[in-house]
């Protein structure tokens, strides 16, 4: 069987649109079909991987961190990194300048910096290319 | 023949833009291709039998093959028994595979 690989831009920054859940469920979907999956992350979708996120508790609920157990996008992005072990399905790239201008630089392991010439290497060399923009 | 794949992300009683993927479809269904409209996130609030002036008749009715994610559905209380007759609720594996059929065009709205 030939392999596939999906290629998705993503510009949404994290907690912010349904659109990210949508595009990790998507990434997440590929991946266990054992497709390849390159993201290229833009502008604040940069933040998606960013390191220093952290869960909270519920002050409204009551609820502690443990708790609430609240989601974080770098945490989907880390697991879905290690996807592959040592030949990691995932490739993402954060855009270098979108990271410079959010000081965003300490994201999860296995996050890549490049440019939106990396974006154009990477939707040549895929089945197909679905970008996700902002509203 | 190309497969055209939209994705309609938008809330149609809120966005008067998804006349664009309505048209659109229509238009390169009437040229012969092949269109699916798969609706995400509060694109599939249109989805509802029971919605006023829906334009996913007249893309039924255009031979558009209409699914909605089940897990968007599913979020927002939509049974599959809500449904307008057109539309299937789908998973978003069937979007992958969707996505990767050879000689398709992906566009999310």
């Amino acid at each position: 069987m030939t392999e596939k690989t999906l290629t998705l831009a993503l510009m949404d920054p994290p907690y912010e649109s349904a659109n990210s859940t949508t595009a990790l469920r998507l990434i997440s979907a590929a991946l266990k079909r054992g497709m390849r999956v390159n993201v290229f992350a833009y502008e604040g979708a940069v933040s998606l991987p960013l390191k220093e996120q952290t869960p909270h508790a519920n002050p409204v609920k009551g609820t502690s961190v443990e708790e609430e157990e609240h989601p974080t996008t770098r945490a989907f992005v880390s697991s879905l990194l290690e996807i592959g072990g040592d030949n990691p399905l995932l490739t993402w790239v954060n855009c270098g300048l979108c990271v410079d201008e959010r000081g965003a630089a300490n994201a999860v392991d296995g996050v890549k910096r490049g440019s939106p010439a990396d974006f154009l290497k990477m939707a040549a060399a895929s089945t197909n290319t679905l970008v996700i923009p902002t509203k | 023949m190309t497969n055209y794949l939209f994705i309609e992300s938008r809330d149609p009683f809120e966005s008067l833009d998804v006349r664009f993927v309505a048209e659109t479809a229509t238009a390169l269904k009437e040229r012969g291709h092949t269109v699916t409209v798969f609706l995400v996130q509060n694109g599939v609030l249109a989805s509802r039998r029971a919605a006023r002036d829906s334009y996913l008749a007249r893309l039924a009715e255009a031979g558009v093959t209409l699914l909605a994610d089940d897990f968007s559905l599913s979020e927002r209380g939509i049974q599959p028994a809500e449904l307008h007759a057109g539309v299937q609720p789908a998973s978003i594996e069937t979007l992958v595979d969707a996505l990767v059929e050879e000689n398709t065009k992906a566009i999310w709205h």
